[in-house]
């Protein structure tokens, strides 16, 4: 899919998960105060409060916590799309996104909890942003 | 038990239609609380507290004052989506008891049916957010979150489709004992308006797997109103009163690392039955926020009814409808088959109101305690768990 809708602007705190994405670089924050990991991005670190954040580039690799096969949709851009999986994907270094894993083939076949994955950009046809999807590894 | 009883519900009213063309949002709102002050055998005038989510075009804690004629003392506009009443319950509680408040209101109405409002299919608002821009490129349906919520449930603890199914199953047979769910069935244009199996729920459409249709909530109009009075209100209205003895609030998000098979309800719960002074195994009867079959699951462990991964077993053997022994849910049919207009926490107080006065068309004999349990956004993400224990009186 190549039209998915587009984050918007101005909104701080995900801006720099976006201009990463523009990089190929799955970003995520953690706290130089409490050293939690931050995600999603926010300017304030969730664990201690502290405004003290560093950003840090993913390895892009995780596990499928959860999924669920969309079989019907009334979202613009995805009525047409087909069975399509959206999940929370586990990235090795601690921190949870929802996303869709993307599959050649049939997903309600392919797409497994536990299975392990692998951030792929896609790039859109409107939108200056690539998504990251994911992918099994 | 050392309740103390410092409020009641003393009126109560849904509103009869689900499908209501040509009606307001606000007109269901004022309809429903002349018919709960009515039920109560109170006066408009009496109204001193205005509890309000926030749904009804122009309304809120700007304007819903204004548009009923009100002077409240008190205006609370907590909305936490679809538990927003049960918070409602725990603050008019709280305001009642700080005599701050005598008569206390909360309404709902809403035409999500007749405004063919994707709830459950639709995906999430636009727009710059935090949260928004993290998960607005995915086509994430709110069926799907809780979609999610299921399959993990079943991956972790081995729950299986046919256990719950039984909750689709025990709600139809309540909805069908129900006239107003009955006519809501028709109205909505259900397939088959009758009792079902748990193969008719197996064998119905997949909408986001492993949630099947029979297992979703309609998208239905609707709306109703509750009344809330202190003690010495409550010695002179027209009906028993039911008391409010414990509450609790509380609200949870996806976290890195969570455990998305337990809801906030895990925190709401405990804190409910301690200020009520009772156990999960003493109440007759739960009316149990059914979204879909995997919200009752997830918040009948949450709330103590039985362990964390052990419900498939709790309700294995289809237990919950009101004529069989053991804990009873929803006996209006539920937001499964009878209303859901968006936000049905309301009409978890209502049934369990009329529960504890004995009026309930699937009415449980003797039951004396009751809870209602409201689950508000999506389980699988943010959502917030208003759990209220009701006595009768
Ligand atoms: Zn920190």
């Amino acid at each position: 899919m190549e039209n998915r809708p587009q984050p918007h602007f101005p909104e701080p705190d995900t801006k720099p998960f976006w201009d990463g994405a523009k990089e190929g670089e799955l970003r995520y924050q953690t706290c130089n105060s409490c050293s939690a990991v931050n995600f999603y991005p926010t300017a304030h670190c969730q664990k201690c409060g502290a405004g003290d954040l560093a950003w840090r580039v993913s390895k892009g690799e995780g596990t499928v916590y959860t999924f669920s096969v969309v079989m019907q949709n009334r979202i613009p851009g995805f009525q047409e799309l087909g069975a399509y999986a959206v999940a929370y994907v586990d990235l090795d270094e601690g921190f949870r996104m929802l996303t869709n894993v993307i599959v050649d083939g049939n997903p309600l076949e392919m797409v497994k909890i536990g299975q392990r994955v692998k951030v792929d950009f896609e790039k859109q046809d409107t939108g200056e942003y690539p998504i990251p999807i994911f992918r099994p590894l | 038990m050392s309740q103390t009883r410092q409020a009641a519900i003393a009126g109560i009213h849904e509103y009869p239609l689900r499908v209501a063309p040509g009606v307001s949002a606000m007109q269901i709102k004022a309809a429903s609380l002349k018919a709960a002050l009515d039920d109560a055998g109170l006066k408009w005038s009496d109204v001193d507290g205005l509890y309000d989510a926030g749904d009804g075009e122009g309304g809120g804690g700007l304007g819903l004052a204004a548009y009923l004629g009100l002077k409240p003392r008190v205006i609370d506009t907590t909305q936490v989506g679809g538990s927003s009443y049960e918070f409602h319950a725990a603050h008019a509680l709280r305001d009642i008891a700080a005599g701050r408040v005598k008569v206390a209101v909360t309404t709902y109405g809403s035409t999500a049916a007749s405004s063919r409002i994707a709830i459950g299919t639709g995906g999430r608002g636009g727009g710059a957010s935090w949260q928004a821009n993290m998960e607005g490129a995915y086509g994430s349906t709110l069926i799907s979150n809780y979609a999610m919520v299921k399959q993990r449930h079943m991956y972790q603890y081995g729950t299986t489709n046919e256990q719950l199914a039984q909750i689709s199953v025990a709600t139809r047979k309540h909805a069908m004992r129900n006239p107003e769910a009955v006519k809501a069935m028709q109205d909505l244009q259900f397939v088959g308006v009758n009792e079902i199996t748990v193969e008719n729920v197996l064998e119905s459409r997949m909408v986001a797997t492993p949630l099947r249709l029979l297992e979703c909530c309609m998208v239905s109009d609707g709306g109703g109103a509750a009344v809330f009075v202190s003690p010495e209100i409550a010695r002179d209205i027209k009906k028993k009163p039911v008391w409010i003895i414990g509450t609790g609030e509380a609200t949870k998000y996806r976290e890195n690392g969570g455990d998305i098979t337990t809801s906030a309800g895990a925190q709401s719960g405990p804190a409910a039955f301690a200020q009520a002074g009772v156990t999960p195994s003493e109440i007759d009867i739960a009316m149990i926020y059914d979204s879909f079959t995997i919200t009752v699951a997830t918040c009948l462990e949450d709330l103590g009814f039985c362990k964390k991964g052990e419900v498939g077993q709790f309700i294995g053997d289809g237990h919950l409808a009101f004529d069989q022994p053991g804990l009873t849910i929803n006996t209006d049919g539920g937001g499964l088959s009878s209303n859901h207009p968006g936000m049905r926490g309301l009409f978890l107080l209502l049934e369990a109101t009329r529960q504890l006065r004995g009026e309930s068309t699937s009415q449980v004999n003797g039951a004396k305690l009751a809870v209602a349990h409201g689950n508000g956004g999506l389980l699988g993400a943010t959502h917030t768990g208003g759990t209220v224990v009701l006595a009768a009186d």
